[in-house]
């Protein structure tokens, strides 16, 4: 309530317009909401399809999962990484981060799924497995969403050189 | 038709964790990601849970795919968890980088357990 004592109408905006973009935060906007809503559709579907074109049968690698969780990671380290070297988080910018980042990359790629996998391996008496799983993919995880941010900033580079 | 449910569900389970993940970063503004690794814990026990009830309790499998393929699988994310410790790392913070990758892999595969041996317990 600092400087309440000094405007006589200080439950006022100053600037109307400013005040009327930041009464509703970004996450409860519906437009922001579908933008991520679209993007967790293609996620889900890709990951769905690929589930099923590489079933897990609780014994061995889970095969489907790691690749659509390494790729996932490398992917959305790319887009965000281009993204910020394109601009400021706005306009176009922001909803291709929504629908492909948060959306479409987060609902990709799984982290229940990826748990639910090492404890079935477990489970049926694949320990060695189930550990070896879990730390290849967190090692293989963030590389790939290192390797995704290098690499953009590489392309941004280059296209800025010439 | 278990097919549209299932991106349905996933599609709302993403659209959860937006804002979930916004409205904790909002409020609690922390270096180390608690909104991610929250989001993770919670959904792989819900998905350990919804695996117990198809394994022990005999509930249809097409809970699980809608449930638990789709609304799990679109509200917990692997790409952030890993881009965050990337973050982590880039910020000079390795001990917090290590704290979020090993933490979060032990947690959620602990919910998960945790998730299974509740539903097979009861």
């Amino acid at each position: 309530m600092a400087g309440a004592g000094a405007d006589s109408h200080a439950e006022l905006p100053s600037d109307p317009d400013v005040a009327a973009r930041a009464a509703r935060p970004l996450h409860l906007r519906p437009s922001s909401m579908a933008w991520v809503f679209a993007g967790g559709v293609v996620g889900t579907a890709l990951r769905y399809y690929g589930e099923v074109l590489l079933p897990h049968d609780g014994a061995s690698w889970p095969w489907a999962t790691f690749l659509i969780n390494l790729a996932g990671a490398f992917v959305l380290g790319t887009l965000l990484e281009a993204l910020a070297r394109l601009g400021d988080d706005s306009g176009w910018r922001l909803r291709a981060r929504l629908f492909a980042g948060t959306g479409g990359c987060g609902a990709f790629t799984t982290y229940s799924t990826f748990a639910l996998e090492a404890v079935l391996l477990t489970r049926h008496g694949h320990l060695g497995t189930a550990i070896a799983y879990g730390l290849v993919s967190v090692v293989g995880g963030v590389l790939a969403a290192w390797l995704g941010i290098v690499a953009a900033s590489a392309v941004h580079r280059r296209r800025v050189d010439s | 038709m278990i097919v549209v449910l299932t991106l349905l569900a996933g599609a709302t389970g993403a659209v959860a964790r937006f804002v979930l993940d916004s409205s904790v970063k909002r409020r609690w503004k922390t270096a180390f990601p608690w909104a991610t690794v929250t989001i993770n814990v919670t959904g792989s026990l819900l998905l350990g849970v919804l695996a117990g009830l198809v394994l022990f309790s005999g509930q249809p499998a097409g809970w699980q795919t809608v449930l638990g393929t789709g609304f799990c699988g679109g509200y917990t994310t692997f790409s952030t968890a890993s881009f965050e410790t990337v973050r982590l790392v880039q910020q000079k913070r390795p001990g917090l980088a290590l704290v979020n990758a090993l933490g979060s892999l032990v947690l959620s595969v602990a919910g998960c357990a945790a998730g299974l041996a509740a539903v097979w317990a009861l």
